[in-house]
């Protein structure tokens, strides 16, 4: 059995000629999850019978000519969207048992746009981690070496679309949780500007800085996806009240006269050298298309991780306070008291990453502590968006990588939270700004997949979509694929 | 204050606002619901949720700021206030912290002295109220009932400019009476929609220097908010004069027993880890905003209760007792037009007394009185044109409260005109003067005071219904021959 190959285009296209059905399309998903899942853990949970459903309703709505432009593709969605009706655990023990009694905005586009969700798919706990090592539901594997992590925190997104599982899948980006596995995954990941897409529905990490975005094999099938989830949301006040651009239409628009900036402060030390000539080679071909390489500085981009890691804490303690084993999820049965209750239901609830950033963000919020940590980071971080949006008077679009290395090994970095935090150094600054970012496939160092980086400023989607299409038409790094893994295997 | 202590006292409202939906969601508010079927997802913070902000409780905090002369923050910030309490679904209040919409103001209170002085509040901020939690009825457990959780509230916090229960409490009445009269809050004690903290501590008097404060929660009455701080006083000068100190607590009062009682000490109290929240923009408010507020506002007990006083020429003291509530004040101002402004003492004399002590003696409010404003008036134009007397009048008005008719119907009906032809009051008057020729003679002799039994006799031949000025007039001319 073979992966399909084709883009959501050509699926969409197949699915309205009908030359295909999307009962064949999403059976055809179920089975393959079915056979390599076990060996990925891609996926918390498969839900067969309501998408076999739901590709009969739509093959019903095609058969009658009212499908839109997207009815029939399967999908997957990262278990931190809330689904109606189907668990959402955002790889916690805390929500293993939670039913979500509603769907995310994010869930309720994509379904009114006609796509079918086969599943929901593993992530780091509560979206916490860079490596897909925290979550309750065990490791996600990288297609690519099975004994490498495929990045977080939206591993599992990365591994089912990179190993042929689904097309494409939701994701969420908070410090470069979509970039970063799509860029150790070989495949490709964007994130929209913040407040394009709506976050009702979406179990909150940190407020100012999570975005949903999408983790696909190309840049236009992320354009065609994101179109349907973004847009004003009424439920959400931080939803940012402006028209989506069509951004399909924008993609062919040639590099010719585009200006990218391409920062030192991205080519640094900690930059792994092989990684640093796919990077080159990459430039190499935006140039040959006509764009124009320029210098920019981001002088402040060395603060971004130590502010990241001051702003994401704070409100993930708050975010998280919810989860107090009072109306749903995890509450301990050895408690005696209220009191006791609370800290035994967190302490069995939440794991170690987890429990660290909440630690973390309640002391950096805490009297005393809050003027020299919590309001010097906001400070901080404005520096850092100031560089970017200054940057922006220059150039279209900003490039550089999206990880320091290729995929590192399982465990690697588990017992060293600041090399895992490391990870996010060329990602952050791109949350803490508010801006979008796409990290699409640009290369191989022995034999990992390494992701080139393009920034643009905030609501400047269509440029970045534009720029990384036209490199993926100049290219073939997006259509490779990994073998698949042995089949049936549960490790 | 005895023993050269001054008492210094700032308080802490808690008005409810009157909005039909919460402040970030869109369940309804109404009191007294089933518990937990006023709830939606966003109240119970179920994973995912969001806030939104409710336009009209930002309106209603602009209304109470304009009515106090306080400045509207162009720009005001939500903040969470972090704590776990199981009656509070999200683990953190959304409130206002550094930056609140409402700044500054001041409030006029007036004393039993007759005396006046000004208020100055701090700031009003908009915030989300907590649920219940019921500790009866569940053995073993608590209840939980969410209804509540996430009513709009605004909480007034006023500086500490108050040097007596007294004036405390008359701060507390005063804030009542506005938040009802402009319509942001129904006032209602009983259901909590109105409750006061108070901070009380004492210094010597003379000093400038602010003593050790005490927080005293949740006073839902004018009459335990005074208690409660009388007791306070009492207890930190017994403190301070037996040398010890005053530690900063909270306490709760206990009306039972009269005291107030120590809950947790400030070492104990949580630290909030206050932070912008993250889901909701800063609020910022528009010019244009705070202009469309100001032209609904209607026109404030003060100035009304002056206006009383410069056009109708009533009392400093009967024109606050009409202006107690904008109801009140709309009923009064409603006799007055359709009895005429002459009659404005006498309208005025009759709201506050018959009329006032009929409600109160059924425990009605204005709006529920038996007695509409244009009733009312018929009845006072029948006194003010001499068909009935002041006394008979209140026999009138007490068979309009019973529901018998018209102020003229019952008059017609019981036959209670006036007796004023004065050949008739003649006849009673020669009769009276011929049964009681002693009387005459002592009258005669000197002895005044019988002139009010010879006026009672003319009354109870005419069944009360003499005119009392032709009675006294015809009286005095004929005892004088």
């Amino acid at each position: 059995m073979q992966g399909d190959d084709r883009s959501i285009a050509e699926l969409a296209r197949a699915l309205r000629e009908r030359s295909t059905s999307s009962r064949e399309l999403v059976a055809a998903s179920l089975a393959r999850i079915e056979r390599f899942d076990g060996a990925l853990n891609a996926f918390i949970t498969v839900t067969p019978e309501q998408a076999l459903a739901a590709a009969d309703a739509a093959d019903a709505r095609l058969a009658r000519g009212e499908g839109g432009p997207l009815t029939g593709v399967p999908i997957a969605h990262k278990d931190i969207f809330c689904t109606r009706g189907i668990a959402t655990t955002c790889a916690s023990k805390m929500l293993a048992n939670f039913i979500s009694p509603y769907d995310a905005t994010v869930v309720e586009r994509l379904a009114a746009a006609g796509l079918v969700c086969v599943g929901k798919t593993n992530m780091d706990e509560f979206a916490m981690g860079s490596s897909n090592e925290t979550s309750f539901f065990g490791p996600v594997r990288n297609p690519w070496d099975l004994e490498r992590s495929p990045g977080g925190s939206s591993g599992g997104s990365a591994a089912a679309v990179a190993a042929g599982l689904v097309p494409a899948a939701t994701g969420t980006d908070t410090g470069g949780s979509i970039r970063q596995p799509a860029a150790l995954s070989g495949i490709t990941g964007f994130k929209p500007s913040y407040g394009r897409v709506s976050r009702y529905g979406m179990i909150a990490f940190a407020s100012s800085l999570d975005q949903a975005g999408i983790l696909a094999r190309s840049a236009e099938d992320a354009a065609l996806l994101v179109e349907a989830m973004a847009g004003f949301d009424p439920r959400d006040s931080t939803s940012a009240d402006l028209p989506v651009p069509h951004y399909v239409a924008e993609l062919g628009r040639p590099l010719a006269g585009r200006r990218i900036g391409v920062p030192p402060e991205f080519f640094d030390a900690g930059l792994d050298a092989g990684c640093a000539a796919r990077l080159r080679e990459a430039l190499d071909v935006l140039r040959q298309l006509g764009a124009e390489i320029v210098d920019v500085s981001l002088p402040h981009l060395g603060l971004s991780v130590p502010t990241y890691y001051i702003v994401a804490p704070a409100e993930a303690s708050s975010n998280l306070a919810r989860f107090d084993g009072v109306r749903f999820g995890h509450r301990s049965t050895a408690a005696s008291s209220l009191e006791e209750m609370y800290k035994r239901s967190r302490q069995e609830g939440f794991g170690a990453e987890v429990r660290r950033r909440i630690m973390t963000g309640t002391y950096v919020l805490s009297t005393g502590y809050y003027d020299a940590y919590y309001l010097q980071a906001q400070k901080a971080r404005k520096l850092i968006a100031e560089d970017l949006r200054r940057a922006f008077d220059r150039v279209d679009v900003i490039a550089g990588p999206t990880t320091p290395t290729p995929a590192f090994r399982l465990g690697e970095k588990t017992d060293d939270p600041v090399q895992m935090y490391l990870n996010d150094i060329y990602t952050i600054a791109v949350n803490l700004a508010g801006v979008p970012g796409i990290s699409v496939p640009c290369g191989f160092v022995d034999g990992l997949p390494v992701g080139l980086q393009l920034i643009g400023p905030a609501f400047g989607e269509a440029a970045v979509l534009n720029v990384a299409h036209q490199y993926q038409c100049a290219t073939d790094w997006h259509r490779r694929r990994p073998a698949d893994p042995p089949a049936g295997v549960k490790r | 204050m005895s023993g050269g202590w001054e008492p210094v006292i700032g308080l802490e409202i808690h008005a409810q606002l009157a909005t039909r939906s919460k402040i970030f969601s869109g369940a309804a508010t109404a009191y007294g619901a089933a518990p937990n079927t006023q709830a939606c997802l966003v109240d119970l913070g179920y994973p995912g949720v969001l806030p939104v902000l409710n336009a009209e409780a930002v309106r209603l905090a602009v209304r109470f700021g304009l009515a106090i002369g306080a400045s509207i923050a162009s720009r005001s910030v939500f903040a969470r206030k972090n704590y776990f309490y199981p009656d509070l679904p999200k683990g953190y209040q959304i409130s206002q912290y550094e930056l609140p919409v409402v700044q500054g103001g001041s409030l006029r209170i007036e004393l039993d002295d007759g005396s006046s002085r000004t208020v100055r509040l701090t700031r009003a901020h908009l915030e989300e109220d907590a649920g219940k939690s019921l500790h009866e009825n569940f053995q073993g457990l608590s209840g939980i009932d969410l209804n509540r959780a996430g009513t709009p509230l605004l909480e007034i916090v006023s500086e500490p400019d108050m040097r007596s229960a007294k004036e405390a409490a008359a701060y507390m009445r005063r804030i009542h009476q506005l938040v009802r009269w402009i319509g942001i809050c129904d006032g209602n004690m009983q259901e909590g929609s109105f409750r006061c903290d108070a901070n009380v501590s004492v210094r010597p008097a003379g000093s400038t220097q602010l003593g050790t404060r005490t927080e005293i929660k949740n006073l839902n009455s004018f009459r335990f908010l005074e208690r409660a701080i009388l007791f306070e006083i009492d207890r930190q000068v017994g403190v301070l004069e037996d040398g010890g100190r005053i530690v900063q607590e909270t306490r709760l009062y206990d009306p039972e027993r009269d005291q107030t009682r120590s809950m947790r000490s400030k070492e104990e109290a949580n630290d909030y880890r206050y932070f912008p929240d993250p889901d909701l923009l800063p609020l910022e408010i528009s010019e244009a905003l705070v202009a469309e507020v100001r032209a609904t506002l209607p026109e404030l007990p003060d100035a009304r209760a002056q206006r009383l006083v410069a056009e109708a020429g009533l009392g400093a003291g009967e024109a606050a007792l009409l202006t107690a509530s904008r109801e009140l004040a709309d009923y009064f101002e409603a006799v007055l037009a359709a009895v005429g402004p002459g009659q404005a003492r006498l309208a005025a004399t009759w709201v506050n007394g018959e009329l006032a002590a009929a409600l109160n003696r059924d425990s009605l409010g204005i709006e529920a009185a038996r007695v509409d404003a244009q009733a009312l008036a018929g009845l006072l134009a029948r006194i003010a044109d001499q068909t009935i007397s002041g006394k008979i009048a209140k026999e009138v008005f007490e068979a309009m409260w019973a529901g018998e008719g018209s102020a003229d119907q019952i008059i017609d009906r019981k036959g209670l005109r006036q007796i004023t032809d004065s050949s008739a009051l003649e006849q009673v008057i020669d009769q009276v003067i011929a049964a009681n020729p002693g009387q005459v003679a002592e009258y005669r002799a000197g002895k005044d005071k019988l002139f009010g039994f010879f006026v009672g006799q003319v009354m109870k031949l005419t069944a009360g219904k003499g005119n009392p000025a032709q009675v006294n007039e015809l009286l005095r001319r004929k005892l004088a021959s």
